[in-house]
Formats: C-alpha cells, structure tokens, sequence
C-alpha cells in the first residue's frame, strides 16, 4: 500500500475507508465552530433542516466585533448565545477571545476534522487536526448531522531547512513561502509544513504557519504531531488527547519544496495583495500612521514577547498609534503577569480585548484615508481594516514593533542589534 | 434578530433556475484576485443580517459602478482566484441576491466555490481571457461551453463533480441533505 499524506490518514482514519488525494468522502467532524459574523446564517441553515439539538460539538464566538459596536450586532451575539444554549453548543462570551486560538488552547487535538465558518479554521492544523473553511450553510449542515462531505486534496510538502537567523519568526517563514506559492499557488490542496525549523518551532509558531495556509489558497495547513504538541496539550490539561501524527515514509505528494531560511530576511506583504511579499529592506522608510499587534496570525505569547522585547523601554512617536490585541483572555493574563502589557503602554501602545480588532475593519482602530497601517494580521485586502483608500502592509511582530517605534517601516533586526 | 435568509426559499428558487441549462446575458468583468472583501466589504458587517441591503454594496470596492449599475441576468466574469479571502457566504448571496446566474473564472478560491454551489449560484472555470465588460454570451452548462459572441470566442469547460451537480440540482445543500436525511 502506498504511503500517505497526513491529510490521507487522517481522513481515512475518520471514515474508515482507505482514502487517497482525489476521492470524494463523507467524513463525521468532531468541532464545529462559527462566530457572530458567520454563525447567524449557519444557524438559518440549522434551524431550515428542521433540527434543535447539535449532531456534534459545535463551538460559537463573540470575536470578530466585540464587545458589539452596533445593535445589529448586539442582536446576533445575542441570537448565537440564545442558540447555542438551546442547542447544546458551547458559547464564549466577547473579550474571551479569538476562536482560532480558543480552538487551540481548549479543543484542538491530533486525527480531528474540525471545520469552521471561518476561512482561518486552518489554524487547528498546527495541532495535527484537519481544520478547514467553509461556509455558513455548510457549517449549518455539519453542526446538524455531525459530519460534512470533501475532496480529499493533494499535498504539497514545504520544508523548512537550515538556521533561523535572530529576529526572524514563523510569520516571515509563511509570508515567504505564500510569495513564493503565490496566493492561488494551493488551491483546494493541503500543505504539509515540516523539516528541522518547524520541528524545532514552537506551538504559538506553528499556529501562525498554520493559521496562513488558506492565504496561499489551501484547505488545510498540517503540521505533524511530536512531543512539542504533546508538551502544548499538557500545559492545558489536555494530555489525553495526543496522539503522535505524522505522514507516512512513502507519502504521494504533488510536489515538494525545500526553502533554506538561514539567509533569510524579514518579510512583509505589500498592497494590496497577501502574496506581494518582499524583503523588509525593500520596504524600509515607508511612513506609517498605524502598526497593529494581534489577530489569529500573530496575537499570541510568543508574538508579545517578540514586540515586548524590540519596545521596552522605548515610546512610539506622537504621530503613530500602536493596537494590541491579545489573541484570549489567557494571553492577556499571561502577558500582564510577565509585565508585557506594563511595556506596551509606557510605549504609548493601546490594549485592545481579546478578540480580531480592526482585523475585520468595523471597530477599534479603522484607518483614514490615505493612512497606511503595518499590521501582524493575515490579509492586507484593499478595505480589509474599513477604508479602501488606506493601505495595509503585513509583517510579523518584531517588524511590527520596530517600525511603530520608527514611524516608518523598520528593520527588527536592526532594533535587536 | 429577524433573519432575511430563508434557505428553503432560496433553494427552490435555484431549483428553478437550473431548469434551464442555457444561460445568456451580458458580462462585467473583473481582474484577477477579487476577494470576499471587493465583494462584501467588512465595513458593511453590520447588514449581514439584511441580504438584500448588503447586495446595494455588492463588488463595491472592485468596480463601484456594479453596485450600482448591475442588473439582474447580467453574468460576472473574474480572472484567477475569484472570491479568495473570508469564508462569509455573504458574499455568494448577494450574487445571487443581485441576480447573477453564473460566474466565470480561470479558478475560484475553495471556499466561495463551495458557497456558490450551497446557495446556487453556479461556477464556471474556464479561460476568461479577452473577455471585456459588456460583451454578449451564451452558456451551455450541458454541452461545457461559453461562447462570446462580442469577441467571437468559444470557450470550453469541464462540468462540475458529480456532488456538486447533485446538490446543485437538489436545489442546495439544505435541500439536497432533506432529500437524502444526510449524506447517505
């Protein structure tokens, strides 16, 4: 028998059948997941198939405008927390958090097929569980039946080699690789990340790989299951739910990259497009009203402390705003005890709550026209933080952190130096 | 919150439309990368709600005239990577809201392609060069053609897997998992 990809045997695992890449399948789901911006059409959905009770775990946020800007959206937070209550479906009230990483920090675990009407549900294969995107209706489907219908995809292998250079994290590692896969280089395909530099990559990195897959047009972005997730899961009590996961010797994938990242520089995404990527020295000067700390991508721990350690100390200019925003309540509480957060505000940063912040462009830091704002988050779409007249760069968390202190596009390492 | 989709509704209504396998109309056509965002700006998150008043802002942010211009019948034609971004299906229904039978694409984002077959609005991956806005085509979903009788172009394409089309004739997801009480 031929080896397998990951996205093979943990899809053939989950329906019992011996599944190769290009086979249709109907495969249960163990998390289903949707928030205020998605959630209310999938409960339509739900609720047209005549059903009352979840047919699995089904997982609603308040996070992508919350606490509720408008009444409109008050409304639906509402509607969600009255359904999932009726249902038997798990609501998080708004400050908790980001669903992406309370997916991770409470649920996500090795073998699952997690699906979300959220196209960042890819997160959950940092963990070594199938996550994937989709929409309202087929979210309504799988919270009803417990199971969804896919194709299973091709792999494409991406490892990682060589020595990560300072001030170098996942984000540039993924930026790079979505420049290089351009951003419909994927489409409806798995990556599979791995080689020493993610073996030896921390869980919050490896979220943020995962967490970027669909940008390259992906269904799921996997990551194997080793003892760094094993320690992860420990750390939340989860334990009993690793299992090691990983591709088989003789796995079939369409094609395989090897990217050497020791030479590597900071990479940011120009406007207006997730696959203009290019060295940070490119883009070096460019004048900045806004830098933005925080989302799925890059809103974690590891992230703060990344930013924490090019900003102590030091004060962003008059002329910048500086938005944090923790990805959950329990990075927030992390981040305060080890005195992050102190760092931040003597840099004249603002806390936001834990949630997607001006990621969706409704609330909490939306640019004016012709501002220009460098930000850790995942899209950099023309009106994607509320103005298509202002223009977003995308970078990781040290380079966000330099150039909020320059006003301007900056090197980290330079900042590091 | 009084909710503005009724998906059996829609869904009929698409059963409807997929009577017909010959699809005419005129075009507008849009580049390459039109995400979830050009079609359904976040700033309008607010009118998720209200299907009918979120289509007013449909494509906004890529061609503002087609919000305010487009007309129902009328076909949208991108380039690669149509509908990349967000998972919200939004952004499938104020196609269909506005009208719109089919989209042309050299390749769809996974997920909007997805949505576009659960709510009913059918897409076609095909080659789109040459095509200009306002030029004049027919497609035969049965035969696997679009032909452009402006620029005198006749364009083939495959037809969709067999689970698509038969969702695609049960008139959506919703009512395809009723006809067969799940997936069996």
């Amino acid at each position: 028998m031929m080896g397998k990809t990951m996205a093979e045997k943990i899809l053939s695992s989950k329906t019992g059948q011996d599944l190769q890449a290009g086979d249709f399948a109907v495969t249960p789901v163990d998390l289903v997941l949707a928030h205020e911006g998605t959630g209310p059409l999938a409960v339509d959905q739900f609720q047209a198939l005549g059903k009352t009770k979840t047919g699995t775990r089904g997982l609603f946020f308040s996070d992508h405008a919350a606490p509720a800007p408008r009444k409109e959206l008050a409304d639906v937070q509402r509607r969600l927390r009255t359904f999932a209550e009726e249902a038997g479906a798990q609501f998080y009230r708004p400050g908790t958090g980001i669903c992406h990483q309370l997916v991770a920090e409470e649920w996500a675990s090795p073998g699952q097929v997690v699906v979300g009407a959220d196209s960042h549900s890819c997160s959950a294969g940092a963990l070594g569980a199938f996550g994937t995107g989709m929409g309202s209706t087929d979210i309504g489907v799988a919270l009803a039946f417990g199971e969804t219908w896919l194709r299973v995809p091709e792999t494409i292998r991406v490892e990682f080699t060589g020595t990560m250079p300072p001030g170098l994290a996942a984000k540039d590692l993924i930026l790079h690789l979505i420049g290089i896969l351009g951003a419909d280089g994927a489409i409806y395909k798995a990556l599979e990340f791995g080689g020493p530099v993610v073996e030896a990559l921390d869980l919050e990195g490896r979220l943020t790989l995962a967490n970027m897959a669909v940008e390259a047009g992906a269904k799921a972005g996997l990551c194997a299951a080793d003892q760094v997730t094993r320690a992860y899961l420990a750390e939340q009590g989860r334990e009993d739910s690793f299992q090691p996961l990983a591709p088989d010797p003789g796995a079939v994938y369409e094609r395989a990259l090897e990217i050497d990242v020791s030479g590597l520089s900071p990479q940011v995404a120009l406007p207006h497009f997730v696959d203009n990527v290019h060295p940070v020295e490119e883009a070096a000067g460019t004048p900045l009203d806004q830098v933005f700390l925080g989302t799925c991508t890059n809103g974690r721990l590891s992230d703060l402390r990344a930013a924490a350690a090019v900003l102590k100390g030091k004060e962003i200019p008059p002329g910048m705003r500086l938005l944090i925003g923790p990805a959950s309540r329990r990075v927030y509480q992390s981040a305060l005890r080890e005195g992050l957060i102190e760092i931040f505000l003597e840099a004249g940063g603002v806390i936001l709550p834990p949630g997607c912040g001006p990621c969706v462009g409704v609330h909490q830091g939306v640019l004016a026209e012709g501002e220009r704002c460098l930000s850790t988050m995942n899209r950099n779409f023309r009106g994607r933080m509320g103005n298509p007249e202002a223009e977003i760069i995308l970078a990781s968390p040290a380079t966000a952190a330099a150039s909020a202190l320059a006003g301007r596009v900056a090197d980290p390492r330079e900042a590091l130096a | 919150m009084s909710s503005s989709l009724n998906a059996a509704g829609s869904a009929r209504n698409n059963k409807e439309q997929n009577m017909s396998t010959i699809i005419q109309g005129t075009c507008w056509v849009f580049g390459d990368g039109i995400s979830t965002d050009h079609i359904t700006p976040g700033r309008y998150y607010h009118l998720r709600g209200d299907i009918p008043a979120l289509a007013e802002h449909t494509l906004e942010d890529a061609d503002p005239r087609f919000a305010a211009e487009a007309r129902p019948g009328e076909i949208v034609v991108g380039g690669a990577n149509f509908g990349q971004g967000s998972s919200r299906e939004h952004a499938a229904l104020v196609l269909k809201e506005r009208g719109i039978p089919v989209v042309l694409a050299q390749s769809f984002a996974r997920i909007f392609f997805r949505n576009m077959v659960n709510v009913g609005v059918t897409p076609i991956t095909c080659s789109t060069a040459g095509f200009r806005g306002g030029d004049d085509l027919t497609i035969d979903l049965e035969a696997g053609q679009v032909l452009n009788h402006t620029r005198d172009l006749n364009v083939p394409f495959n037809p969709l897997p067999p689970i698509m089309r038969e969702i695609l004739d049960a008139g959506g997801l919703v009512p395809y998992v009723q006809e067969n009480g799940g997936f069996a």
